[in-house]
């Protein structure tokens, strides 16, 4: 049989790198610094963080995919153009669901769900690897990176809602029947609430990181 | 001090490489350098040395705050008496004001100290002298009611994230014992802000606003004389109220050349033309504040001469460091009179001046080539005229 023809296995040793690299080694928000704006919005809160990432999960996967079966028929020259009108196909979608099923979470997110389109990550996809890769690939790509997006934002969201406003998932863990550490003179941290808190926290994982993975240290 | 030495050379063996207690050499040389001075020499580069090393200047200055630490410990009980309305003797007064200080500059040395005696382990260095003053410092810019939890949190968000994140005293872009006081005033604003923080065991129903907060507020007639500002009694953080003692410690500042007469100087120039310029103005009781009374309200003065003058986030050079001063003053008596969310706005013109020192020593040191080139030039010029 012709080694071109060869059919690769869904899950091939290469197309798991796709989906694991972006998770750790090749992360869009601790090692490319991408996406950093939404990071900032959107991580008050556990639930939003989930929610957003969930969207960003979605919307990047297909739009992805969807850029790479169009992509032998798409002019080089008009490509950024219709980038963006898939990418924006995507969010309303999404936005309307968000509004359908979850309208209290949506109304929270307000602006920041339709800001999704311009999330750097996601351009940046589309532009790097879906305009030349097959769709299932592509697929996989897409939801790599936005996994990798997500769970940084998740653990973002984590630190800032238990220590800014003392609950997980809107429950109280300060104050609860069996203790109450507010007694204790404890109180929450303002900063926790700000936007740069989520740089700090963001700078922190960045920290841990790099001291974990060496190779990423740059040398100087 | 024999009797030292040879107890260090004794038991130094055990420090050093190969040695039983060689992961603990940077405490030993940390205790070393404390008490004696190094024999190390540099022995590549290019190397300027001064007399004394950095463990010695950091001390001159904890010497130099002595007068505004002492000041501010009497006064911690005198505003405490005058709240509760007893009369008291001058002893009982500094006892008052001891018994509420002396905790928090202990809670600082030992979070300080411990986080930073931690890092250099980890990371196989000295343990950086700047902690001992940070450790000074802070205490001194925070309430005397300030919870102690909070002192240790904010010292140590200070040390790791204003110093340790960069690499250690003299990589910090941040002066570390501002960010802890702007740490604990955006976070915990209900213990850093308000009337009812700045006296120590305040009684119910009776509240006590800084002569700044009085003035943000409008109420101008309140305020104490330019005298008492200027002594030091009235409320506020625990180190700052007395401009006469932080002048005392700017003195010796300057006689032991640690302190930049220049960045103190123009300080204090940008703030009372800033002030001046707000008289002209006059939309608002706090405008006409007399342009000298911004000097010595709030934290104003010691900003200028502790914090300003930190070697290390300051400008380098020495026009930057008058373009570095002025602007401080310039900006914080802008914030204190237009933000009255922030009272205290030389914390914040401080802080922002730190980031924006780098950007002015660059264009110092940009326009210092492109002068000396263009003269070059012109002497080039001047010579081939007289060839021809």
């Amino acid at each position: 049989m012709d080694p071109m023809n060869e059919k690769e296995p869904l899950f091939s040793p290469k197309n798991v790198r796709l989906l694991k690299q972006p998770l750790v080694k090749d992360n869009p928000i601790t090692v490319q610094v991408l996406g950093i704006c939404s990071a900032l919005a959107v991580t008050v809160k556990l639930e939003p963080s989930v929610v957003i990432s969930l969207a960003v999960i979605v919307v990047m996967g297909f739009s992805n995919v969807m850029m790479s079966i169009i992509r032998n028929i798409t002019p080089p020259r008009i490509r950024i153009l219709v980038m963006l009108t898939i990418i924006a196909f995507m969010v309303v979608m999404v936005d309307q669901v968000l509004k359908a099923y979850m309208y209290d979470v949506s109304r929270q997110l307000s602006v920041f769900v339709g800001l999704i389109i311009t999330n750097c990550i996601i351009m940046g996809r589309l532009e790097a690897f879906a305009i030349a890769n097959k769709p299932w690939p592509s697929f996989l790509d897409g939801v790599g990176n936005a996994f990798g997006y997500g769970w940084i934002l998740v653990v973002v969201g984590f630190f800032r809602e238990l220590l800014g406003s003392g609950t997980i998932w809107d429950i109280n863990v300060i104050e609860t029947p069996w203790w109450n550490l507010y007694e204790l003179g404890y109180q929450n941290n303002g900063l926790m609430i700000l936007p740069p808190a989520a740089l700090i926290v963001v700078g922190v994982i960045i920290w841990v990181h790099r001291s974990k993975h060496k190779e990423l240290l740059e040398d100087n | 001090m024999k009797f030292l030495r040879d107890i260090l050379d004794n038991i130094k063996p055990q420090f050093q490489k190969g040695g039983r207690f060689y992961k603990l050499h940077s405490t030993f040389d940390a205790f070393e350098t404390f008490l004696f001075v190094p024999n190390k020499t540099t022995f590549k580069g290019s190397h300027i040395r001064d007399s004394i090393d950095l463990k010695r200047t950091m001390s001159l200055v904890i010497v130099a705050l002595l007068p505004a630490l002492l000041f501010g410990i009497w006064n911690v009980g005198y505003q405490h008496f005058l709240a509760t309305g007893v009369t008291a003797s001058f002893w009982e007064h500094v006892w008052v004001g001891f018994v509420a200080v002396f905790p928090i500059i202990v809670v600082t040395y030992v979070t300080a100290l411990g986080i930073e005696f931690g890092f250099a382990q980890a990371r196989g260095h000295e343990v950086n002298e700047g902690v001992l003053v940070s450790g000074m410092l802070i205490p001194l810019v925070m309430p005397p009611d300030v919870p102690l939890w909070m002192v240790s949190a904010a010292t140590a968000f200070a040390v790791i994230f204003g110093k340790e994140v960069f690499g250690g005293t003299g990589m910090n872009i941040l002066n570390p014992a501002l960010l802890a006081r702007a740490f604990l005033f955006f976070a915990y604003p209900a213990d850093m802000s308000g009337d009812k923080v700045w006296v120590h065991a305040i009684p119910d129903g009776f509240t006590s606003a800084t002569p700044l907060a009085q003035a943000a507020a409008g109420d101008i007639t309140s305020i104490p004389s330019a005298f008492d500002m200027f002594v030091g009694t009235m409320p506020g953080s625990v180190g700052e109220t007395s401009t006469l003692a932080i002048l005392l410690g700017a003195a010796f500042l300057f006689m032991t050349g640690i302190g930049s007469a220049r960045i103190i100087v123009s300080v204090f120039a940008g703030g009372y033309l800033m002030g001046l310029l707000f008289n002209l103005w006059g939309a608002n009781p706090f405008m006409e504040v007399p342009a000298h009374h911004h000097l010595i309200m709030g934290g104003f003065a010691f900003g200028a001469v502790f914090m300003a003058t930190d070697p290390v986030s300051a400008s380098q050079t020495g026009k930057g460091k008058y373009i570095y001063g002025f602007l401080i003053g310039l900006l914080a008596v802008l914030i204190r009179v237009l933000n009255p969310a922030f009272p205290e706005g030389m914390m914040l013109a401080i802080l922002f001046m730190n980031v924006m020192a780098p950007l002015i020593d660059h264009y110092v040191i940009e326009a210092n080539i492109k002068r000396r080139l263009r003269r070059t030039k012109a002497r080039q010029a001047a010579a081939e005229k007289i060839t021809q």
